[in-house]
């Protein structure tokens, strides 16, 4: 059977607990999930997201399909929103269903790696004194994204 | 003649000072790099976005290439830093 596949990119907030209920009520009795937040590295008001909507749908539909076919997985659900995050807010959701907890706690590991290298996302800090800065990617992404490859 | 569509995003379309703009399509066998050579010249603005290749990212037709790929029949070319979501 195919599996359940959500994708969501847009500013909305979402609630994970709403997110889960339907990959916990597929039958397969293992689900995980990863929920990222923007985090206050002192000073940050907030992020500002912007994206490259045709190629952001794109890339996270290629994600999802290697996972779903590299690992038995009975649901998938990605949401990733852009625009304007203040500190603490909601910024990527990756839940995982599966009847066996290895594969999804494994591919829901690499789909937030593969998220963070491959969807055109750019990130800009809004700081509190006015002044702000593009994040530079981290090389350390590339190395765990790569990872998943040489296994 | 076709045209080619190049959307800019972060950092280059600050120092660009836009979002997008077409141009008469530079043929199949023009790389990408051929390309910013060419277009660096149009503005400081441009030149400044292009100045550092390393910092550099492109997408034909919403893939991921590298700077040396031939433009071919692409209708759109986007150039962008190093993808920071997640």
């Amino acid at each position: 059977m195919a599996p359940r596949l959500v994708v969501r990119v847009g500013p909305e907030d979402f609630d994970p607990a709403a997110e889960l209920a339907p990959l916990e009520a597929l039958p397969g009795g293992a689900v995980a999930s990863f929920t990222g937040l923007v985090r206050d590295d002192g000073g940050l008001e907030a992020l500002h997201l912007e994206h490259y909507p045709a190629m952001t749908e794109r890339q996270i539909g290629e994600i999802v399909a290697r996972a779903a076919a590299r690992w038995p997985l009975l649901g998938v659900t990605v949401i990733h929103r852009h625009g304007t995050l203040p500190v603490g807010a909601r910024i990527v959701f990756v839940g995982t269903a599966s009847s066996h907890r290895t594969a999804a706690l494994e591919a829901c590991a690499f789909l937030i790696d593969w998220l963070k290298v491959s969807a055109p996302f750019w990130k800009r800090t809004l700081r509190r004194d006015g002044s702000g800065t593009w994040v530079e990617a981290a090389a350390e992404d590339d190395d765990r994204a790569a990872r998943w490859s040489g296994e | 003649m076709a045209g080619l569509t190049i959307l800019y995003f972060a950092w280059v379309r600050e120092r660009i000072g836009r979002d997008e703009q077409r141009i008469d399509h530079p043929g199949a066998e023009t790389s990408i790099a051929a390309l910013l050579d060419r277009l660096a010249a149009e503005s400081p603005g441009h030149a400044a976005a292009f100045a550092d290749r390393a910092r550099l990212r492109a997408a034909l037709d919403q893939r991921f290439v590298l700077l040396d790929t031939p433009i071919g029949e692409a209708r759109e070319l986007a150039l962008f830093p190093p993808v920071t979501g997640g």
